[in-house]
């Protein structure tokens, strides 16, 4: 266990250097610049703007000087939003998005794995049919379809919740739903084929021939090796998750993650870029080696191999 | 974590089955839900007892540092936050006393000098002085700063010499003299009339020397002095709060030389870029108004809010940019025979339906006074002979394909496929429509890779000049590759003229220009579309959207 730590954060350095030199590199091939606007600037002053930022040095200096700073942490400032450090619009905007996220996967494994559970248990019937035809819903269903729709309902006409921000507990509402209900229609379905398969085990056979009752045998017997493939999708879900949604923010106006990750490459807003997708990696690489490890917990024939 | 969620999710599977089967899991959440979300009152339905505006302002601002500021969204902010010399009057602009009690114009109309008054403060308590704005018109001029609207001091004696690094400071000798500390006086390099009202652009905002200094702010982009914490400032509001993507908030500044009449207590802006979340938000009562409105939405407004929905004039024109540097609009005819086939009418009153009105000048009419003679024009008969007279000589049957480039939108998109129609009907030309992402369409414009493409212009002041200027031979907003040396005359005439009737004739000659060689294909003149609450008082439509706050107040829509 503690080997496989140490390989995978040994590996991240490499990975997230590789990261870093593309996504630097690709952002300063790509056409137009943070100073470009439709107010064209005259010359002199975007050169001295370009120094300001340091862009006026030779490409290669500059990614140098770039991976300098950032093996001392250091993000540099927002080239669109110059009064503020990447590192602070990213400790601003994180909580939110981990909140919402956090909020969205309860929801997502609260409706879902039930939801596939029953399905799985009482195949070919309605408690099946049911849930998996609104899973299907929910799955062909764009968070920007459901969440008008829930804010229609649940604030426009019975005025329970906001409608849009993110100033308190009341808030958090709506936005989670949106995105939980849409990632639970996809958890419940891979409960419920995860689950058959267990289901069909000689092991459940066996305990259910003891007479186990069949809430038992799912819970007890079946859960753990029924839910693989739901951890599989959880550990990029997460991430995808806490980072925000470009779609939800926009709907119902948060200051969340993803909305920087969208913007800052429309600015060309070199640092931000560099800085959110440098951040989003890390998360992806933590989060892989964590569910990697919860999968190992869940299945013992994963742990020996490993 | 992920372990604990998935430990907590199978685990209650155990006390959750048992409900479902009896329902009762419904009745909780339910429960739970009516418990967290209470019907509350709105913002809107507070605001009356509060004082509070809610404001939507579209965009988050990119500083809050008025010498480095480009935005609308900026001038919303900083125009609560600071005063200028003069302030304006809400419903014609007119300037009005601000900083300054009174000034007084030379006979050559080229010096203004300002008396401040002695009761305005900074709201830390310092008084403001004419120290403060010398301070701060050098501080945008300094070129080190990199300021993108130094430009705007450019009317002052020898300003361009010294922002453009040619001179320093002590040698450049710029107009700004402070006489004692409460008299300032202004040089200009020619009379402008409406160099007064250029004074309420953000640009011209005073800041405070101490705090900039704290922040070695001086000629540095990105400090610190403009957080909340920071801000001095000398206008009718205080920065209170700022957190980025959801909300700017100001409060009342009791240091305000004219505080009593100020009658809001604060106004919360909120940086909604999403059209359609903004209307939502107006909808359920979390904004008093919203910055725009989707024309997509204008027919359902208009049925549903007539009292809220408002088509205000705005100063600003959408056109298209023509490449004279390539065929086949290098060939005047070429560009006439495109201008004379677009039937503006058509295009306003069937594709856009916002209220805009047809571009038959490059600057909108009334703009200062100035009306142009109406020149752009609906002709299909000539355009085609214009463009059969050119294919004749060059030989041609018809003109190769046309790509109009257009940043990626779905405005944009519809008046290029309307024009396409039109040039198709009329001309025969097949056009290519060219959508582009808009950094990289910013930068093939200015690199001068296109064949025709989309533009807008928005006036930063009320008077021609802030149109005309841009056709001048060399200027950075040209772009169009087209030089006219009569066009650069009269311009400048006109910026020299001693009368209104020089400069109007001038004016004139550079539109009649425009109107024959075509570098540009007006299209139509913008309308600030947007919704308010009725119980907003004191909000007047003006030509830049400019909305001084201190007359502002809030009051029951049943009350006259």
């Amino acid at each position: 266990m503690r080997k496989l730590i140490i390989s995978r954060v040994l590996q991240a350095v490499p990975t997230l250097w590789v990261i870093a030199t593309l996504t630097f590199f690709m952002t300063r091939y790509a056409p137009g610049g943070p100073f470009d606007s439709e107010r064209a600037i005259p010359e002199e002053i975007k050169i001295k703007l370009q120094s300001h930022f340091g862009l006026d040095r030779p490409l290669f200096d500059q990614y140098l000087l770039y991976l300098k700073n950032l093996l001392q942490g250091d993000l540099g400032p927002s080239f669109k939003y110059p009064e503020w450090e990447v590192s602070e619009l990213i400790a601003t905007a994180f909580p939110v998005s981990l909140t919402l996220g956090l909020l969205s996967l309860l929801i997502a494994l609260m409706v879902g794995i039930p939801a596939g559970m029953i399905a799985a248990l009482r195949k070919n019937s309605w408690v099946d049919y049911l849930p998996m035809s609104l899973s299907m819903a929910g799955i062909c269903l764009p968070t920007f379809v459901l969440g008008p729709l829930l804010i229609y309902a649940l604030s426009t006409q019975l005025g329970m919740f906001p409608p849009l921000g993110w100033y308190g507990p009341a808030d958090w509402v709506l936005p989670s739903l949106t995105l939980g209900l849409f990632y639970a229609a996809y958890i419940a379905r891979l409960t419920r084929a995860g689950m058959l398969e267990t289901l069909q085990q000689d092991y459940v056979r066996t305990a259910r021939a003891k007479g186990a009752k069949s809430w038992r045998i799912l819970t007890k017997h079946a859960a753990r090796g029924g839910l693989l493939p739901v951890v599989t999708f959880l550990g990029p879900a997460f991430a995808g998750l806490i980072t925000g949604s470009f779609v939800i923010e926009s709907i119902f106006f948060i200051p969340g993650l993803g909305k920087f990750f969208v913007t800052a490459a429309f600015n060309r807003d070199y640092t931000m870029v560099l800085g959110t997708v440098l951040f989003y990696a890390s998360l992806i690489i933590l989060l892989n080696l964590l569910v990697d490890l919860l999968q190992a917990w869940l299945d013992p024939k994963a742990r020996q191999e490993k | 974590m992920l372990a604990s969620f998935l430990f907590c999710a199978s685990q209650s599977m155990q006390i959750f089955y048992p409900l479902i089967q009896h329902f009762r899991f419904l009745a909780i959440g339910a429960f739970l839900l009516v418990a967290l979300g209470c019907s509350q009152p709105s913002n809107v339905e507070k605001a009356l007892e509060e004082k509070i505006l809610h404001f939507g302002l579209g965009a988050e601002p990119q500083h809050l540092d008025p010498h480095l500021s480009t935005s609308v969204a900026a001038h919303n902010i900083l125009s609560a936050l600071l005063e200028g010399l003069v302030s304006e009057d809400p419903k014609s602009l007119k300037p009005l006393p601000g900083m300054a009690k009174s000034w007084e114009i030379s006979e050559d109309a080229k010096t203004y000098t300002f008396t401040l008054r002695q009761n305005g403060r900074w709201s830390n308590g310092d008084p403001v002085t004419a120290h403060d704005f010398a301070y701060s018109f050098r501080r945008i001029l300094n070129p080190n700063l990199g300021s993108q609207y130094a430009s705007m001091l450019y009317p002052l004696k020898n300003a361009s010499s010294y922002h453009q690094g040619h001179k320093a400071w002590e040698e450049a000798e710029v107009g700004v003299a402070v006489l004692d500390d409460f008299t300032l006086q202004l040089t200009l390099e020619n009379p402008v009339p409406y160099f007064l009202q250029l004074l309420n652009h953000y640009s011209w905002f005073p800041v405070h020397r101490p705090t900039i200094e704290k922040h070695g702010a001086y000629e540095k982009i990105g400090t610190a002095w403009t957080k909340p914490q920071n801000f001095v400032g000398n206008g009718p509001f205080l920065l209170s709060g700022h957190q980025i993507n959801s909300v700017i908030e100001v409060k009342k500044n009791d240091a305000y030389w004219d505080a009593d009449a100020v009658q809001l207590k604060g106004i919360r802006f909120y940086p909604i870029e999403a059209t359609f979340t903004e209307e939502r938000a107006y909808r359920s009562g979390f904004l008093h108004l919203t910055q725009s409105v989707s024309a997509d939405r204008i027919d359902f407004l208009k049925e549903k809010y007539p009292n809220d929905l408002h088509f205000e004039p705005y100063l600003g024109t959408y056109f298209y940019r023509f490449n004279l540097k390539a065929p086949p609009f290098d060939d005047q005819r070429v560009r006439q025979a495109f201008c004379l086939a677009v039937d503006r009418e058509r295009l306003v009153d069937k594709v856009l339906k916002g209220g805009q009105l047809p571009a038959t000048s490059f600057t909108p009419p009334g703009t200062g006074g100035f009306s142009p003679t109406p020149r752009f024009r609906y002709d299909p008969d000539s355009a085609k002979k214009l463009l059969q007279s050119y294919l004749q000589e060059k030989g041609l049957d018809r003109l190769p394909p046309i790509e109009l480039t257009y940043n990626t939108s779905e405005g944009h998109k519809k008046v290029a496929e309307a024009l396409h129609g039109m040039w198709k009907d009329t001309l025969g030309v097949e056009i290519r429509l060219l959508n582009m992402e808009w950094k990289v369409f910013l930068s093939s414009v200015a690199k001068g890779e296109f064949t025709l493409a989309r533009a807008g212009w928005i006036g930063d002041y009320v008077d021609p000049h802030t149109f005309l200027h841009m056709w001048r031979s060399g200027e950075g907003l040209n772009m169009t590759g087209w030089t006219n040396n009569l066009y650069d005359d009269a311009l400048q005439r006109a910026e020299m003229a001693g009368s209104e009737e020089e400069r109007w004739a001038n004016f004139q000659t550079c539109e009649e220009l425009l109107a024959e060689e075509v570098p540009i294909l007006p299209l139509y003149f913008y309308v600030h579309l947007t919704l308010r609450h009725p119980t907003v008082k004191g909000w007047h439509p003006t030509l830049l959207d400019h909305h001084p706050y201190k007359y502002v107040y809030l009051e029951k829509e049943d009350s006259p």
